[in-house]
């Protein structure tokens, strides 16, 4: 550890990802200094997990060059990154939960004579790898009959060695209260004072400036900058988070006119659940777009559930086309004619091994029930209108979606929530994933179906992307609605300064 | 109490309570001789549960077990007649039984296709190849058969370890050392439990899955020399339907079906507990053998209801 304090921990050089249909990273670079916490910060798919696996060697880079300490590396295994000092602590906790804390820690780490393991060495070492953390706890309980904060630390644990050179956190503090983060702020102040280098991954931007010294900031792949924490202010960070430039064809959306507000279509009223999302009033009116805008965790996708029936709400009122909604549910939500497409379009929104035409039926057939079959002559009727209408590009209709790349796979969640024919819809992150091209297209469509008198509400990470397709936007933080703003308000600077709360909210 | 001993407790505990009824309803049942006799009978079965024990922790299902057991009898009846030593059999069945399993193992892993399927096609292919050795009951007339059988050792009271017993023992000393003492063994356990989780730890999943199959082939291959040793004879039929009473040992003795959770000492108890309640119905003489199978799985299904709510007491905290 007597390296010159000027020579770079890790030097990421030139790092490029690409994954079928995106590029999940774009020649980014990223350099670690000894004793240093390092805030990593991004919305999701901005490509920091993928970062995160590269370095760690869960994953390899299609190109690009990672230097520890000066020297190149190149390593195929988590195991091998760990061997050079290179320890991670991954988002959900990776322990094994029935299993006892001292095997949790010594796991393909212990010695013995024989290829026998010599428990009362492992205990040795348990202990040991605790007294690091000053965690003083019963070794022989099971790790799951632990609070989820004290096994977040038996994982810091575990990841410790007295070698390691860079510890990386992928979002640690996410599941721990107050107290328990200071302790784990704590903890990395101590390993900060070893010399070790600290990746700090999180969104929550208070943490960021209380422990980091230096941030860098991730958006669609690229590294959009790095810097001391001292140097970036809040509402900098902020737009270097969600503050993408658009292109012309997109701004022109942004002169809109929005004479026909139509009548109240979904009325929220209180609406809130414990702990995902405080209570808040919300209006939907045909043929209004209302944008949802506010950081990663804000609650922007739990407030598009509740709505759909896909989180049960637990306080408040919900009415649909003036009918007040007892129970939600995303069949009622159906039948009363929501549609929504979900954020994660892979694990929620489509079938990748179904054609473009099953992926539009499939709603319909929902709605209709499985006794009465779609005939095959609609279904395919239907599918070339929605190919035509959103200018799906695709050979014939019987392509299985997983081919399709990223733009079209949205265009086909759009076109299988518009083919039952709803009246409200409610898209979450409609352009993740998708290039620059699709994404305009993407909002034309959002235009244009609010024009034909939909209700929209749409929640994006991308702040340009509400300002162009909204005429009103809500904004989200900490979990809590904590503003509307409407007509010639909505810009920039304004929804930066009510997500970074200096506006006395 | 550590609560990762429960359920063996709880094991124990009815094992104890099934031989104190038999006390006391038939007299000569508390005695080492009924005990020594239960030993050597299920001895095959707890063999095979021990080789399953691991498998099932590691959150796999070996359904081969049965014909394995029925493959290696036929093989050392067919060879006996050639003139082979039964020793070199079994020892050339073990060494089959190991790489039969190892190629199971390494079927899971590398196709990535449930355990389930791949055994199953384990337990057809074996009983297949049982009646293409043979589709006759063909004795073993060595004798080497006759010492084993008669070799024993002398329990307090009247009872007797008859060898296959003392083989049953070892296997599970064996077990229990692999499973506790070795790297491989908590390597299990970490796979059961959390196959991705073992993963990122450093596990190496297909080494690891491949040697838990091999070693449940090596078991069930052992218990069937042991098998065919104890009736000295080999019968295309035999061992049918017995991988699910070696489940039903594992399972009763405090393994979790989904993995993770159990103690191989466990399954010794699971096993003597089916042979216990055979031998109850037996000694009343006026019930139907039917009742066997009743009574164990009222018990079975007592029993996974109890380890319901034991593990849910400490494993949900974390999620």
């Amino acid at each position: 550890m007597n390296m010159n304090a000027s020579t770079p921990r890790v030097e990421m050089r030139g790092i490029c990802k690409a994954f079928p249909g995106v590029l999940a990273l774009d020649n980014v670079n990223l350099t670690l200094m000894p004793g240093e916490v390092h805030a990593l910060l991004g919305e999701n798919g901005a490509g920091k997990s993928t970062l995160i696996k590269i370095l760690t060697g869960a994953s390899t880079k299609d190109s690009g060059e990672i230097l520890l300490e000066g020297k190149p590396l190149s390593f195929q295994t988590t195991g091998e990154a760990q061997a050079l000092g290179i320890s991670t602590v991954y988002q959900e906790v990776n322990l094994i939960p029935a299993m006892s804390v001292t095997k949790n820690l010594t796991l393909e780490k212990t010695v013995g004579r024989f290829g026998m393991i010599s428990w009362r060495k492992a205990r040795e070492m348990a202990r040991e790898k605790l007294r690091r953390l000053k965690l003083d706890i019963d070794i022989e309980q099971a790790v799951g009959s632990y609070s989820v904060a004290v096994q977040q630390l038996v994982a810091i644990a575990r990841a410790l060695d007295d070698d390691t050179r860079v510890l990386v956190l992928d979002e640690p503090t996410a599941s721990l209260d107050a107290q328990e983060t200071a302790a784990l702020f704590d903890i990395i102040r101590d390993l900060k004072s070893r010399g070790i280098a600290v990746v700090f991954i999180t969104h929550f931007l208070d943490q960021v400036y209380e422990i980091s010294d230096r941030i860098s900031v991730l958006r669609n792949g690229n590294l959009v900058g790095t810097g001391l924490a001292k140097d970036i202010t809040r509402n900098e960070l902020i737009s270097m988070m969600i503050g993408r430039e658009l292109g012309e064809v997109e701004a022109t959306f942004a002169a809109k006119s929005n004479a026909t507000k139509g009548e109240p279509v979904l009325v929220a009223e209180g609406l809130g659940r414990k702990r995902t999302l405080k209570p808040f009033n919300l209006t939907l009116r045909a043929g209004e777009a209302v944008g949802l805008s506010g950081l990663l965790g804000s609650g922007r996708t739990e407030l598009t559930k509740i709505l759909f029936g896909a989180i049960r709400h637990d306080s408040g009122t919900l009415s649909v086309g003036g009918k007040s909604v007892g129970r939600s549910s995303p069949r009622y939500s159906i039948n009363s004619g929501i549609a929504f497409c979900p954020e994660d379009r892979k694990a929620e929104g489509l079938v990748g091994e179904l054609s473009i035409r099953e992926n539009i039926v499939m709603s319909m057939q929902a709605k209709r029930g499985w006794l009465s079959r779609v005939p095959r002559r609609d279904q395919e009727r239907l599918a070339e209108e929605m190919i035509k209408a959103l200018a799906i590009a695709t050979p014939n209709a019987d392509k299985p979606v997983g081919q399709l790349s990223g733009g079209n796979q949205q265009k086909v969640v759009l076109a299988r929530a518009l083919a039952s024919q709803p009246s409200i819809l409610l898209l979450d992150e409609p352009t993740r994933g998708i290039d620059v091209g699709a994404h305009a297209e993407i909002i034309t469509l959002i235009r244009e179906l609010c024009q034909k008198g939909l209700a929209l509400l749409v929640a994006s990470s991308e702040l340009d992307e509400i300002i162009a397709s909204s005429d009103r936007v809500a904004v989200l933080r900490d979990r809590e609605k904590i503003g509307e703003i409407e007509g010639a308000d909505i810009n920039r600077e304004k929804i930066i300064q009510m997500i970074a709360g200096d506006d006395g909210h | 109490m550590n609560s990762k001993y429960l359920p063996l407790a709880a094991t124990i505990a009815v094992f104890l309570a099934l031989f104190l009824i038999g006390g006391s309803l038939y007299r000569n049942f508390l005695s080492t001789l009924v005990l020594g006799n239960i030993l050597a009978d299920n001895s095959f079965i707890i063999i095979a549960a021990i080789g399953a024990t691991f498998v099932i922790l590691s959150g796999g299902i070996d359904l081969s077990i049965g014909s394995m057991i029925g493959f290696v009898g036929v093989c050392m009846a067919v060879l006996d007649s050639l003139g082979w030593h039964p020793m070199a059999t079994a020892a050339l069945m073990i060494v089959f039984g190991i790489l039969f399993g190892a190629l199971q193992g390494l079927i899971i892993d590398f196709c990535e296709i449930q355990p389930f399927i791949v055994t199953l096609a384990g337990l057809f292919l074996l009983r297949g190849a049982c009646f293409m050795v043979t589709l006759d009951s063909v004795p073993i007339h060595h004798e080497f058969v006759d010492v084993y059988n008669s070799m024993k050792i002398h329990l307090p009271g009247r009872g007797w370890l008859r060898s296959s017993a003392i083989v049953m023992l070892i296997s599970l000393f064996l077990g229990i050392i692999i499973a506790h003492f070795t790297r491989f063994g908590t390597n299990v356990y970490a796979i059961g439990g959390d196959k991705e989780s073992a993963r990122l730890m450093g596990v190496n999943i297909r080494k690891t899955t491949v040697m838990i199959y091999a070693l449940g082939g090596f078991y069930s291959a052992l218990a069937g020399v042991v098998y065919a040793l104890y009736t000295s004879s080999g019968y295309p039929l035999a061992g049918s339907t017995l991988e699910l009473s070696a489940i039903a040992a594992v399972v009763l003795g405090g393994t979790l079906l989904t993995g993770g959770v159990g103690m191989v000492a466990g399954t010794l108890f699971g096993g003597m507990i089916l042979g216990l309640i055979s031998t109850l119905i037996i000694f009343n003489g006026s019930l139907n053998s039917a009742w066997i199978m009743i009574s164990s799985g009222i018990l079975l299904f007592a029993f996974i209801v109890l380890h319901r709510f034991l593990v849910s007491s400490f494993n949900v905290k974390g999620t």
